[in-house]
């Protein structure tokens, strides 16, 4: 019994870092717009469907990796520019549907591009189980598990310690006034677009080794990195990166000890509750509501 | 004058199948259309009027829905007292909801009804002794009003062209009505709705509750006529699709909202023919859509219509 929960931990923080870095995805953009992206998810896709492209292309993986995250990075930011940028200060609403729409568009390239069938990167580094006390640990899990730590440490240097990341923190506070010291607000709306799109690109090439990857795989992972923004207080980036973890582990224990057919609606079901319980998540700023 | 946009819809319903009669496409597309303006009107008050979002709401279609196929298959309830039974259900799950979710706001309320809808979804899928799961439930019966067995689609495009004009005639009196104005407060301001003395917790989970009415009626009438319920008409993307009607068409205008639903639901028929690339134009074009009239088509039409009108009317 002890084996197994250690063995859904595992499973669950592996999960889990997939979502963290999406969600980081999420906040990153929130931050800088206030814009909830729909499309990120699609953005995981579009990174873990390139990296299989030009790997049967073809290219070392190192190379198709790095190409497909820059790829998505682009696409990020061709978003920015012709959908976000023509329509700020556009209600919440209408903002959702036209990242919605993104998000379909995407779906529809992916769909084109590479069909409808489910599709796999080969492990980074064998496929030999580690074995750790009694649970089981693939070698991509490590590798998950070590690049969302990099990933999420150079975020957070780059937000708390560079010019740069101060200036986008500054912009989530008050765009106007971000304005007014002189940071080019537009320049960091694009820097926020590519920044989140190359996360949700590498999160989506690290776990297609682990789970498939189809047009359609980017809905389910968005939505998730969507909960887990949300849980860790949407706008905190690392309040996201908690929450990711956490939906992970409740996830895959949920799965394993409940039932599996239901853990989507025990996630969902405890991100409710989170939200009734503290209406703006787990770790956000009870904010004084503007009137 | 307030009613002329109801007196044209009535027209244009009776008129189409007296002008086309026999028609497949437009009985068919008709009813689908009338299903679904049904539905829009109904979020319309809720996300338009109200200022409030949900992610979720074909968890109340897929209630109604499911009630009566329940109902009448398993428990051989007539269809009405299904029907009946499906709208308590959806109200009082509506109503239950509604003070906790409807207190958060912004992303966090998309977040939780998106939430509560994938949950409903969830067990529609799971609970395969209730709903038959993935596979749902055929061999629901006929919907038989007072004798009238409605057992065609000419009949049920009638059936379904006058619940629309109802739904439509109900959300053009609320709208106009205190409630209604309540409503509209609460959009421009909680803050000041709540100085000038409107309960905005009561307001608002009187519209939650009556937009889910609305989604579960049009549930019930979709499962007799369809004779058949399974998940996937219910899952997420049908409750994207149902805001996405009331922003397409034009926030906070009934009307705006049932050309929404009719506009989606030709889009849908019309791109099956680009096969592959239907998801491709149908995203590009909620995009441009949403990018160049904000507004919604149907308002950001009309004004620029009134616009133009007036230029023509100076040049002379």
């Amino acid at each position: 019994m002890f084996e197994q929960i250690i063995q859904f931990l595992a499973t669950g923080i592996t999960v889990g870092s997939t979502y963290a870095l999406v969600g980081l995805g999420f906040a990153l953009i929130y931050n800088a717009s206030d814009v909830v992206n729909f499309a990120q998810g699609e953005f995981v896709m579009l990174g873990a469907m390139l990296a299989i492209a030009l790997l049967t292309a073809g290219w070392p993986l190192p190379l198709a990796a790095i190409a497909a995250t820059l790829l998505t990075v682009l696409a990020g930011l061709l978003l920015e520019r012709f959908a976000i940028e023509p329509s700020a200060g556009a209600p919440v609403v209408s903002t959702i549907i036209i990242t919605i729409g993104a998000a379909i568009f995407l779906r529809g390239v992916a769909l084109l591009l590479w069909g409808k069938d489910f599709h796999s990167l080969p492990p980074f580094s064998g496929d030999a189980p580690l074995r750790l006390g009694g649970a089981t640990l693939l070698p991509q899990s490590l590798w998950v598990l070590g690049m969302t730590v990099l990933l999420v440490g150079l975020v957070h240097g780059f937000l708390n310690r560079t010019l740069l990341g101060k200036a986008l923190l500054a912009c989530s506070f008050n765009r106007a006034a971000a304005q007014l010291v002189g940071i080019n607000v537009k320049v960091m709306l694009r820097l926020a677009y590519g920044l989140s799109a190359g996360l949700g690109a590498l999160a989506g090439i690290l776990i297609a080794p682990i789970t498939f990857s189809s047009y359609e795989a980017g809905i389910m992972l968005g939505l998730k990195g969507f909960s887990a923004a949300i849980v860790g207080g949407i706008g905190n980036p690392m309040g996201a990166v908690a929450g990711g973890l956490l939906l992970g582990v409740l996830e895959s224990l949920s799965a394993g000890l409940i039932s599996s057919g239901y853990k989507d609606a025990i996630a969902f079901l405890f991100v409710l509750m989170v939200l009734f319980l503290r209406p703006t998540g787990l770790f956000g700023h009870q904010v004084a509501e503007r009137v | 004058m307030r009613l002329t946009g109801f007196y044209a819809l009535a027209l244009v319903a009776g008129l189409l199948p007296v002008l086309f009669p026999g028609n497949y496409f437009i009985t068919v597309v008709g009813i689908a259309a009338g299903l679904n303006v049904i539905l829009a009107v109904g979020l319309n008050l809720l996300i338009g009027y109200a200022g409030q979002i949900s992610l979720g709401h074909a968890a109340f279609f897929g209630m109604g829905a499911y009630a009566s196929a329940i109902l009448t298959t398993r428990y051989a309830f007539p269809p009405l007292l299904a029907l009946s039974a499906g709208l308590i259900s959806a109200g009082l799950m509506a109503w239950g909801l509604a003070r906790p979710i409807l207190r958060l706001h912004g992303h966090y309320l998309a977040m939780a009804t998106l939430g509560f809808g994938i949950i409903i979804h969830v067990i529609m899928v799971q609970a395969t002794g209730w709903t038959g799961g993935p596979d749902g439930l055929t061999g629901i019966p006929l919907l038989v009003l007072f004798g009238w067995a409605v057992d065609s689609d000419q009949r049920w495009y009638f059936v379904i062209m006058a619940t629309m004009l109802l739904a439509v005639w109900l959300a053009l009196n609320l709208v106009d009505s205190r409630i209604g104005r309540a409503l509209r407060a609460v959009r421009g301001s909680e803050f000041g709705a709540r100085m000038m003395g409107i309960d905005t917790a009561r307001a608002k989970t009187q519209v939650f509750v009556v937009s889910a009415l609305f989604a579960a009626f049009a549930g019930s009438l979709f499962a007799h006529q369809q004779g058949f319920v399974s998940p996937d008409s219910f899952n997420l993307s049908i409750s994207i699709d149902l805001v996405i009607m009331v922003v397409l068409g034009g926030m906070a205008s009934t009307f705006g909202a049932a050309f929404g639903a009719i506009a989606l639901t030709l889009l849908h028929e019309g791109l099956v023919v680009f096969e592959d690339y239907e998801m491709l134009i149908h995203g590009a074009l909620l995009m441009a859509v949403m990018i160049f009239l904000p507004q919604g088509l149907f308002v950001g039409l009309s004004q620029g219509a009134r616009r133009g009108w007036t230029l023509v009317c100076r040049r002379q």
